[in-house]
């Protein structure tokens, strides 16, 4: 679990990037950090690892101060992906890459070749286990990076944008993995700006804007509010947009899924016949 | 045929492009013309030739990639084979996917400069247009900041900005919006349709989220392992099983339209966007 209490950080310039967060993670929760270019979401997530320390106030990970423990060591619970993989790709090789964490927190070679494999095998990029991952497309290093982190299975997955320089079809595969992940259980948290990938999974949001959480609760509800996502730079998925438009009609204005969207106007057109 | 060919702004036939070293060309057999003034929608899965297709259009191919080309492409009326890549400059500017690979100077309006203090351009002249950059891409009050302390949104306006100053007649933007919150995006999406609308600068927009540039393209161009499969109106690509197939990010709006159909549900048209969708739907609601 985590818990940040009355988080404040302000950056060396000065900058003052969170003013006051209280926000509790459960174990097992799919939360997504939306919210304004600058609001403080990375900045925010970045406490989640320790890879920064409260200016004051206190973030908790299973009830312990990220002051009093290192980064390596809560990195073991929280992984973090970055925005962009190139801030966190180094090795020679995708698989060097997969395996420097695992070498790192000392585990016996034969579990760092299976683990290795698996993560390879789960984001689908075994066959660039030799290439150099700076050879690789944007969204294969995005992957690289992903992969190097679930490989010593984390408690808390952190991904920061995962959807960026995604295809559609590589957006999809991302989507079941996180829901996936989430049904076993991890704890997943996704910073984005992708509306419409969040009303496809529907998880808990945070709107964030100016340092300061707007407001919280499901995708279906946050989303919907016209008011609270512009505050937030944030447009509302094109389905909830529709019915908006359409709200004089009487259609329900809290839709974000384009199924439950065609069973509404379906019921309502069959109505009139 | 005259006629088309003063409207042609980019013309490629059966262009063919392998990288160095690789065993198979990243662009196939690609003849494809863009008209002066469209704003063109370039959409495919990762790794469809989307990037090199673009890299043809400004000379970066063949003249820094070296590798082998085939074919023949005119952009602006010159060769690309035989002009080189500052000359093609002139006619054609490029927006990066990630401003941070684009911005070096340490204030804005050194970056917008840059480029036309490369072409040697008089000090007035170079102000003038400056500012006009600035202001036509909505950053005027940023130009005394260092563009590495900006918002992701704001560098990426800058970039535009700085691409603008050269007044290009054509303008290939690479995922401009991907790291941008949607209003945001939106804002960029408005800077370059009035970009288009106004100016008739020639936009190619590489995009894998089209709900968001739909209601500005005239056309959509599909690639797929190097060849370009499709090319239509944003409508009819939209509506095209082989869009679907390919994996094309279909807009909510247009699957709302399909999930209907399958469900005996006919609207007139195939709307693109949420204005077109919301008007079928009160229609048939009210019909009906």
């Amino acid at each position: 679990m985590i818990e940040v209490k009355d988080l404040h950080f302000a950056y060396p310039t000065g900058l003052e990037a969170l003013k006051g967060i209280n926000l509790t993670v459960d174990d097992g929760e799919f939360l997504a950090v939306m919210g304004q270019n600058g609001a403080g979401k990375t900045t925010l997530v970045k406490h989640f690892n320790g890879l920064l320390k409260p200016t004051a106030g206190e973030v908790l990970v299973d009830g312990v101060s990220t002051r009093d423990v290192s980064v390596a060591k809560l990195s073991r619970n929280v992984g973090f992906v970055f925005q962009n993989p190139d801030h966190q790709l180094f090795s020679e090789t995708v698989e060097e890459e997969i395996g420097f964490a695992l070498k790192n927190f000392g585990f016996e070679e034969a579990v760092i070749k299976k683990q290795v494999d698996w993560a390879l095998n789960l984001l689908d990029i075994t066959q660039y286990r030799k290439t150099s991952p700076f050879m690789l497309s944007g969204g294969e290093r995005k992957r690289v990076a992903l992969a190097s982190i679930l490989a010593w299975d984390p408690q808390v997955i952190i991904l920061d944008e995962p959807t960026i320089g995604q295809d559609h079809q590589q957006k999809e595969k991302l989507q079941q993995f996180i829901l996936q992940l989430n049904a076993q259980k991890k704890t997943v948290v996704v910073v984005t700006h992708d509306v419409e990938f969040v009303a496809e999974c529907n998880p808990r949001v945070i709107l964030m804007s100016q340092g300061k959480i707007l407001a919280e609760g499901m995708a279906e509800k946050v989303l919907t509010n016209p008011k609270l996502v512009a505050q937030a730079s944030i447009v509302p998925p094109q389905i909830t947009q529709v019915f908006l438009e359409l709200a004089d009609l009487g259609l329900p204005t809290d839709v974000i899924d384009v199924h439950e969207a065609t069973k509404i106007l379906l019921g309502r057109l069959r109505e009139r016949q | 045929m005259l006629a088309n060919k003063t409207l042609a702004i980019i013309e490629t036939t059966d262009l063919t492009y392998t990288y160095p070293g690789a065993t198979k060309p990243s662009v196939k057999e690609v003849s494809v013309t863009i008209n002066k003034g469209d704003f063109v929608i370039l959409t495919g899965p990762s790794g469809c030739g989307k990037t090199t297709l673009c890299r043809c259009f400004n000379g970066l191919i063949p003249h820094f990639y070296n590798g082998n080309l085939e074919g023949k492409i005119e952009v602006a009326g010159l060769s690309v084979a035989d002009h080189k890549i500052h000359e093609l400059a002139r006619h054609v500017g490029l927006v990066f996917q990630n401003p941070e690979n684009q911005l070096f100077a340490l204030s804005v309006e050194k970056d917008v400069a840059f480029g036309l203090e490369n072409f040697a351009m008089p000090r007035d002249e170079m102000r003038k247009r400056v500012d006009w950059a600035l202001q036509m891409a909505g950053i005027t009050e940023l130009s005394e900041r260092p563009p590495h302390e900006l918002s992701g949104g704001q560098q990426q306006r800058v970039a535009i900005a700085s691409v603008l100053a050269m007044q290009p007649d054509i303008m290939i933007l690479d995922e401009p919006t991907s790291f941008l919150d949607p209003v945001g995006a939106q804002k960029i999406f408005e800077v370059i349709n009035e970009l288009n609308k106004k100016l008739g600068i020639t936009l190619i927009l590489v995009e894998h989220r089209l709900d968001l540039a739909a209601k500005y393209a005239n056309n959509v161009i599909v690639m797929d392992e190097g060849r370009v499969v499709l090319n239509g109106t944003p409508r009819e690509i939209f509506t095209s099983e082989e869009a679907r197939l390919i994996g094309v990010g279909i807009p909510k709006a247009t699957k709302l339209y399909q999930h209907l159909k399958q469900n005996g549900v006919y609207l007139k048209t195939a709307p693109v966007t949420t204005e077109e969708t919301a008007n079928l739907l009160r229609e048939a609601l009210k019909h009906d």
